[in-house]
């Protein structure tokens, strides 16, 4: 009798596995297995830890001292924290000015132009250049005497009235917004592209035949049927600015007050080793940028819902209600 | 003659827009290439050459290569592009492999937790990645991670949310009677996911290879971090230490800048419009 039993238990998982449902079952568990252990290990075990961490006066090794919130308070007060918010304005401000460039160059470019290939690949080369490389580039572009006072002089500037690009802080800071301005408005460019090319081409055909002018052809055709993904664009780049690190990180170092809010995170974790007060203001910064993307997809919604076309989440919905209908993409 | 002819078609006002668009055009192309070109043309000269010419002046010689092999042995770049290339094969085929058999799962099986771990990985997006640092350097620490390959490999492949979205994407537009109809035939559900979906799937590979690609190979701030052993760099970071010998040398700096940017400037060349689509594909992730 016991032997039966012990037979019955080894058998039965090997049948089950062979099973349709067993089956069904490894194969869920073992391709979710080493996504979801990374996804775990270094995402959400770091954000769990970063919240208690937040808590504590510590390094990395050694004693730790619970200090309640005094690391929160601290970010707030600091002149060197919240206050480095305040830069990414400047980077808010570049990313809009080349959310405009893009929008016009790739209307221009999505049309016959002599040489369209090679403009739209001048434009977009710079976002493959790794940041490192980038950070050379423009230190040796703005360095006293060199690139671009070169070609502002060439253009009848005086070389005694111009700046010092990247250490008057009146102006460092755009000079290093800039610098992201070239290296992304390629990338928005092509995206945007994209998009316009998507547009039905007898449209443009009807509007010319109904003498529409360029600036109504754009205005009626193609904003439209590109305002998506020109507001996605809008909100990655406003999170995009408020976490601005590549510029003054590999440019300047965050010398000379450019040191935007996660440099000086950056500095505080790994340099200092103020391991509590940097997870702090890791914290509070994805509070406002989690805080800005929640109102932005409000707006997004608000302005999609007050069209007369079908709006994005009526469309969801719909797609819902047909999947049921039709069992969906998954299996019985 | 004829050209006489096509001038009369076009109106003073066409004439005046088409100027403002090839001078806009070629205005911000120079702006674009100028820091680019002006790089190239410093990285030919001799240091004395350098000290003494400006920047504007043409290098007397299109063939000085002293400072390309300076960086090249002073970067230790040999060792540093074989580390940047065993990354990269290795971190695509792992994020490619694990991105489709997740995007598979979640696709195809109606399962309790489903739509859980969607929003888990809709969320992991939202959270900045050097913030998370802070603490995932503590956790490499703990895991002994900190300085090697594998390690570094491992958080590259765990972090990739797009190609996730691109290939949910894709399975949607795969019918499933396809599945059903091997599985009718005895295919068990690897056959069907490795031998039927993953050919299927090439176009979207493609375009996460190509996304993941760029990414991987201009990736400087994690490797900065966690491969710190001079063995370790990869074209990134090597090209980092840069600062430090050459100073304000920028003959030898430019050169270093044109090795690491070669390579992506001949994949660009040569697959420009896959780029492209990779790029357009990889931003409708909704």
């Amino acid at each position: 009798m016991d032997n039966v039993k012990s037979n019955q238990k080894r058998i039965h998982p090997i049948r089950f596995l062979k099973s349709r449902k067993g089956q069904r079952a490894s194969i869920i568990i073992l391709f979710l297995l080493v996504p979801m252990t990374l996804l775990i290990t270094f995402t959400y075990l770091p954000f769990e830890k970063m919240i208690e961490f937040s808590f504590y006066k510590m390094k990395y090794l050694g004693r730790r001292t619970p200090v309640g919130f005094k690391n929160y308070i601290d970010v707030f007060k600091r002149e060197d924290c919240f206050r480095a918010l305040y830069l990414s304005l400047y980077y808010m401000g570049a990313s809009l000015i080349q959310l405009v460039l893009a929008l016009y160059f790739a209307t221009i470019l999505s049309f016959k132009v002599k040489g369209g290939k090679f403009f739209k690949g001048a434009i977009f080369f710079p976002y493959l250049i790794c940041g490192i490389a980038v950070g050379f580039i423009f230190k040796f572009f703005f360095t006293r005497g060199f690139v671009l006072d070169t070609v502002l002089q060439a253009v009848g500037f005086d070389l005694d009235s111009l700046p010092r690009w990247l250490s008057d802080t009146r102006i460092n800071n755009i000079s290093l917004a800039a610098t992201s301005v070239w290296r992304y408005m390629g990338q928005n460019m092509v995206l945007f592209i994209g998009a316009i090319m998507s547009v039905d081409s007898e449209m443009y055909e009807a509007a010319e035949l109904d003498g529409a002018s360029k600036w109504q052809e754009f205005k009626y055709i193609i904003l439209p049927s590109i305002r998506t993904v020109v507001l996605l664009n809008l909100i990655l780049s406003i999170s995009g600015s408020l976490s601005a690190f590549e510029p003054s990180y590999v440019i300047t170092g965050g010398t000379a007050e450019t040191a935007t809010y996660f440099v000086t995170m950056h500095v505080l974790a790994h340099n200092t080793k103020k391991v509590g007060l940097a997870s702090a203001m890791a914290i509070v910064l994805m509070g406002i940028i989690i805080l800005v993307t929640v109102a932005q997809k409000l707006i997004f919604h608000f302005i999609f819902d007050n069209d007369s076309d079908i709006s994005k989440g009526t469309r969801k919905r719909m797609n819902r209600y047909l999947k049921k209908q039709e069992g969906g993409n998954t299996y019985e | 003659m004829s050209n006489r002819k096509r001038r009369k078609h076009y109106s003073v006002k066409q004439c005046i827009i088409s100027f403002l668009k090839y001078f806009s055009l070629i205005f911000i192309t120079f702006w674009m290439l100028l820091p680019i070109v002006s790089c190239v043309i410093t990285a030919f000269k001799s240091t004395q050459e350098y000290n003494q010419t400006s920047v504007a002046t043409l290098p007397k010689n299109w063939f000085y290569i002293e400072n390309f092999v300076t960086a090249w042995t002073k970067g230790n770049m040999g060792r540093a592009f074989l580390n940047s290339m065993i990354i990269l094969v290795f971190v695509l085929m792992g994020s490619i492999l694990i991105g489709t058999m997740l995007a598979y799962i979640l696709n195809r099986f109606k399962f309790l937790g489903n739509g859980l771990i969607r929003n888990l990985f809709l969320f992991a997006a939202l959270i900045p990645g050097v913030a998370v640092q802070v603490t995932v350097f503590s956790i490499m620490t703990s895991l002994n991670l900190v300085n090697t390959l594998v390690g570094y490999m491992i958080l590259l492949m765990g972090t990739d949310v797009i190609s996730i979205y691109v290939f949910l994407q894709f399975f949607e537009n795969i019918s499933v009677s396809l599945d059903e109809s091997a599985i009718v035939d005895g295919a068990s559900y690897y056959t069907v996911f490795f031998r039927i979906l993953l050919p299927l799937l090439k176009p979207a590979i493609v375009t996460c290879m190509i996304l993941k690609g760029v990414s991987t190979y201009n990736e400087y701030y994690m490797a900065n971090l966690y491969l710190q052993s001079e063995k370790l760099k990869v074209v990134s970071s090597s090209l980092y230490t840069f600062t430090g010998p050459f100073g304000n040398q920028y003959n030898f700096i430019c050169a270093g800048v044109i090795i690491t940017v070669l390579p992506a400037l001949i994949v660009f060349i040569t697959c420009q419009n896959k780029i492209y689509n990779g790029l357009t594909q990889g931003a409708v992730k909704g």
